[in-house]
């Protein structure tokens, strides 16, 4: 076999990344000046969004022999990840200062992280795919146990390594069979070998049972769930922040590359897997996060309880082996998915902004009489927690409207009404945390305050998420392009 | 005039001068806030004068129609317009939204933009729900009501105000989350449209019909109350600051009752003519037993409350005899409702904010000292019992008339509530008004201001002018009446 020089413009962004990384870890050890480390990963990502922004071209590219995939719902994808981890940067900052965690290593590692989330956007091949999750998952395992003093981050960390590397063997042993039937690791190979009737489909199903369980562990549903709340609880805010946003983007191609180019003609399988995971993740996620008093345990189940929304998208797409839904909803997953990462970092930003030096703003009750310290922040706080609740004229509304519609639109009625009696359980908790800020007297009343920068794009954030529920098309439309243009590569 | 998107101004702009007014900020403004908020609710009630004025009688066609795309995707638009039964409804929001600034202007001292600004938004957006032609927008201002309601309950609340915040914006969102759910199952039934209008037109088969038609009754019988589902308006009302408790009775009551009007007698017409023995039920049980519970409260705001529901079982009783006796008079009712049961919370305000007490035993002989607010409460009360020549009696002795026309019995059944609003009301008018001063609080009560004065004489005119002549109200719903029954006696199966 001749080694052929791969073409490396379509990775170029990736590639770029990578050597930022570099040099933003040389930089660090050898400058020493923090501000100097949080400007070059922000203009790393500034720049990594630039090459992927002008290297769009409509086409749908592979290299490294089908490694690497190069399409537009790759490079839309991937042009929400850029912003969104540029915001968990600008929302951690004052954070990690105050607590003597603003290291080299938590721009070094987010950088790493990121560009795990980006191979795994861009992954056409079983391997690569893999090595783009374990970049993900390494590179937050480390930063979850960042504050190496805390006993509770170390206690998160560990359990998170031991389930994620656990998952990771499910996923690769379901790969495993999937290559075993088929003979090929390239992901749409494998999608064809299957079309033309190759394989075993006792060896696939059993395969395809193991990667399924595998994805739901990383998405975080029910039953691979358990990891969740204690990751979200137990690491520093903003890396929960990182952990509960942008790799939700990441998750979601995957699942569709994985399923929906290699796995479509099993779907009437793994549709049926994924109806009991959403069910149980919507009613498992809403009726924990009654009982929690933590925000982020809260929001940690909330996270599963959306991510059961979200994966309502991806089994209503084929109906019976017609994929004549399939554009409506996919498009609607990706739509939630988005709209899902915009709140999240907006509620997880509200957190860190509570938090002071020695103080963490956790808890609910934190957030007592917001109103009175801050109206400001207390109504961005009630837009986001309204949004996820699915009220309308916010953009959780068209999210849950979206994946809604999606699964009537399958003939799934019964989900349909299931899913909505359990965010009508979910609008509880919200409410509740509604109600400690504008019903309740504050118990401390030290002004908010928090980087000028942080504090203005936090509010942005919140705005956003009011103003693309009022007016949704435009995302709608970005969700549906990226889609179109993932089903037709195949 | 005609060139004004009017329909558009009679929502937002409330909503916008809403925010202008939180925007004012802290209670050391409240000076600015007050004045701003009136301002925007007298001009956001001027905007739709020219509704009425500009309304075509004759028609029962959608009037200042305005359509635009919103969300293509979905094929939802931006589609308003409003006719004979709900153009009525729109004028009654933007006059009661005054009047409600206005008795919130000395009570309410602390987050008074934010109280002022939460009704005007609530204002606008209840306009919005009354002016919807496309499905999507309709679900969206009737959910997002409830946002500025649950705050108003639970920040300007009773001592049980979380309770009844809580309770209020769970048990209505319930009714509408399983509306949304037949909403988008019509959109594919339809072919892709939200619009209703289309949704008239579709044909149905009745097991369809019959779902969609509990589902609608879940969300709508939630919000008007019906029973068994009323558990949440009395505690709603009895926690809720003075202007709640009038916008909840005046306005959000009615668009449940609106909801029937608009999806589930003409989408669902098989259905509603094959359950209207359920629907005949449920109302007479609301107006007879929910009538005796009124006559045994002890609390002013509850028994109030509870007459609410009473009334409101005769609303959907008229509804469900399908002829234009019943379904005009409990339009009428509506209407009145609006001013009476709004009027009577305000009369109960009054007392509230001199005493801080609702308890009809520690009152007595108000009249002694407080002889013009007497005068008020007893015309208001009168009205509430259906006393001729006020508008109560208008609605009611229509919708009497229908169902006598409909059923003897159930006519009969429901004119006991001449009887039971009779004893209820004039009974707690009686305890609290007349007889002896009952304790040195009385005593020392003094009579109502110029300012209440006035929201208590805009509404007693306006009950009397109803009462007197209700001929303005009746011609403008007739030719929309007519044609939604005509409509619902068509089977589109």
């Amino acid at each position: 076999m001749n080694f052929v020089m791969p073409d490396l413009y379509p990775a170029s962004a990736e590639i770029f990344l990578l050597l930022m990384a570099l040099v933003v870890l040389l930089v660090d050890l050898f400058a020493g000046r923090r501000w100097l480390t949080y400007l070059l990963t922000q203009l790393t990502l500034a720049g990594a969004l630039g090459i992927t922004f002008f290297t769009i071209d409509g086409r749908t590219v592979t290299t490294f022999s089908g490694m690497f995939i190069d399409d537009m719902f790759a490079d839309l994808l991937k042009l929400a990840l850029y912003p969104a981890v540029a915001m968990v940067l600008v929302y951690s900052r004052g954070y990690l200062a105050a607590r003597n965690l603003d290291k080299g290593e938590f721009y070094v590692l987010t950088l790493f992280a990121t560009l795990g989330m980006m191979v795994m956007i861009s992954a056409g091949h079983f391997l690569s795919l893999y090595l783009g999750l374990e970049m993900l998952a390494l590179s937050l395992y480390a930063l979850v146990a960042i504050d190496r003093d805390s006993a509770r981050a170390t206690e998160a960390a560990m359990k998170y390594f031991v389930l994620g590397a656990m998952a990771s063997g499910l996923l690769l042993y379901g790969m495993s069979m999937v290559y075993g039937a088929t003979g090929s690791l390239e992901i749409a190979e494998v999608g064809q070998r299957i079309a033309l009737g190759g394989g075993n489909r006792t060896v696939l199903v059993f395969g395809l049972v193991f990667v399924v369980a595998g994805l739901a562990f990383k998405l975080g549903v029910v039953p691979f769930h358990m990891w969740v709340p204690d990751v979200y609880h137990g690491a520093p805010t903003a890396v929960t922040l990182l952990i509960g946003s942008a790799p939700k983007l990441a998750a979601l191609a995957i699942v569709m590359r994985m399923l929906v180019t290699g796995l479509a003609e099993l779907a009437e399988h793994w549709q049926v897997m994924l109806m009991i995971l959403s069910a149980l993740s919507i009613a498992l996620g809403n009726l924990a996060a009654i009982a929690q008093t933590n925000l982020k345990r809260m929001l940690a189940y909330s996270a599963i309880s959306h991510m059961g929304f979200m994966l309502l998208g991806v089994l209503s797409g084929i109906v019976g082996g017609d994929p004549r839904f399939a554009l409506n909803a996919y498009s609607s997953a990706m739509f939630y998915v988005i709209a899902y990462v915009l709140m999240s970092l907006g509620a997880f930003g509200m957190i860190l902004l509570l938090s002071r030096a020695g103080f963490e703003a956790e808890d609910i009750e934190d957030f007592r009489g917001l109103n009175r310290r801050s109206p400001w922040f207390a109504a961005i706080m009630m837009i986001l927690m309204f949004s996820m609740a699915g009220m309308p004229f916010f953009v959780g509304f068209f999210a849950k409207f979206a994946v809604l519609q999606a699964a009537i639109a399958a003939k799934l009625l019964w989900l349909a009404v299931f899913a909505v009696l359990f965010s009508l359980v979910g609008a509880f908790y919200y409410l509740r945390v509604v109600k400690v800020m504008y019903f309740d007297a504050p118990t401390d009343m030290s002004p908010i305050e928090g980087p000028r920068d942080m504090r203005i794009l936090l509010s942005l954030n919140g705005l956003a998420v009011a103003l693309v529920g009022l007016l949704p098309q435009g995302v709608l439309e970005y969700s549906i392009y990226a889609t179109y243009t993932f089903l037709v590569g195949h | 005039m005609s060139g004004l998107p009017l329909l558009s101004l009679a929502i937002w702009l409330p909503v916008i001068g809403g925010l202008l007014v939180l925007a004012t900020g802290a209670d050391r403004n409240a000076g600015l806030a007050r004045p701003l908020a009136l301002a925007v609710a007298v001009a956001g009630f001027l905007v739709t004068l020219p509704l009425y004025a500009g309304f075509d009688t004759q028609t029962s066609a959608m009037q200042f129609v305005e359509m635009r795309d919103w969300i293509p995707r979905f094929n939802i638009h931006y589609h308003l317009g409003v006719d004979g039964i709900s153009v009525l409804f729109i004028l009654l929001n933007s006059f009661i939204t005054p009047l409600v600034v206005l008795a919130g202007w000395k009570v309410i001292e602390d987050k008074v933009a934010q109280y002022m600004a939460a009704f005007l938004v609530m204002s606008g957006i209840m306009n919005g729900i009354f002016a919807a032609l496309d499905a999507v927008l309709f679900y969206v201002f009737f959910e997002v009501s409830l946002i500025p309601m649950y705050i108003i309950i639970g920040a300007w609340g009773g001592p049980n105000r979380v309770y009844a915040a809580f309770k209020f914006f769970l048990y209505t969102l319930l009714g509408s989350l399983l509306m949304l759910i037949a909403l988008i199952y019509l959109f594919f039934q339809s072919g892709f449209s939200f619009s209703l209008l289309d949704w008239h037109e579709l044909k149905i088969t009745l097991t369809a019909q019959t779902w969609l038609f509990l589902a609608f009754l879940v969300a709508f019988a939630v919000k008007v109350p019906m029973w068994p589902v009323h558990t949440w308006l009395p505690d709603a009302h009895v926690e809720a600051p003075t202007g709640g408790s009038v916008v909840l009775a005046a306005i959000m009551l009615k668009l449940g009752a609106y909801g029937f009007l608009r999806f589930s007698l003409p989408i669902a017409p098989d259905a509603s003519r094959e359950l209207a023995w359920l629907m005949i039920a449920l109302s007479l049980i609301a107006v007879v037993y929910i009538g005796f519970v009124a006559l045994v409260q002890t609390d002013m705001k509850k028994l109030i409350a509870y007459s609410s529901i009473s009334h409101m079982g005769f609303v959907t009783l008229g509804f469900f005899i399908f002829n234009p006796l019943g379904v005009e008079g409990a339009l009428v009712q509506m209407i009145s409702h609006g001013f009476v049961s709004g009027a009577m919370f305000l009369c109960v305000g009054v007392l509230y904010d001199r005493m801080h007490s609702r308890q009809i035993a520690d009152y007595g002989g108000v009249v002694n000292t407080m002889p013009k607010f007497a005068a008020f409460f007893m015309l208001f009360a009168m009205a509430n019992a259906g006393l001729p020549a006020t508008s109560g009696f208008v609605g009611e002795f229509m919708v009497i008339l229908g169902a006598v026309k409909y059923n003897f019995w159930i006519g009969f059944a429901a004119a006991t509530t001449l009887i039971l609003g009779a004893a209820y009301t004039l009974w707690m008018v009686k305890r609290v008004v007349f007889g002896a001063v009952a304790s040195p609080h009385v005593a020392e009560l003094s009579d109502i201001d110029a300012r209440e004065f006035a929201i208590l004489g805009a509404l007693a005119l306006s009950v009397m002018a109803m009462g007197l002549y209700p001929f303005p109200f009746t011609e403008v719903m007739h030719a929309s009446v007519d044609n939604l029954l005509r409509h619902v006696a068509v089977p589109k199966l």
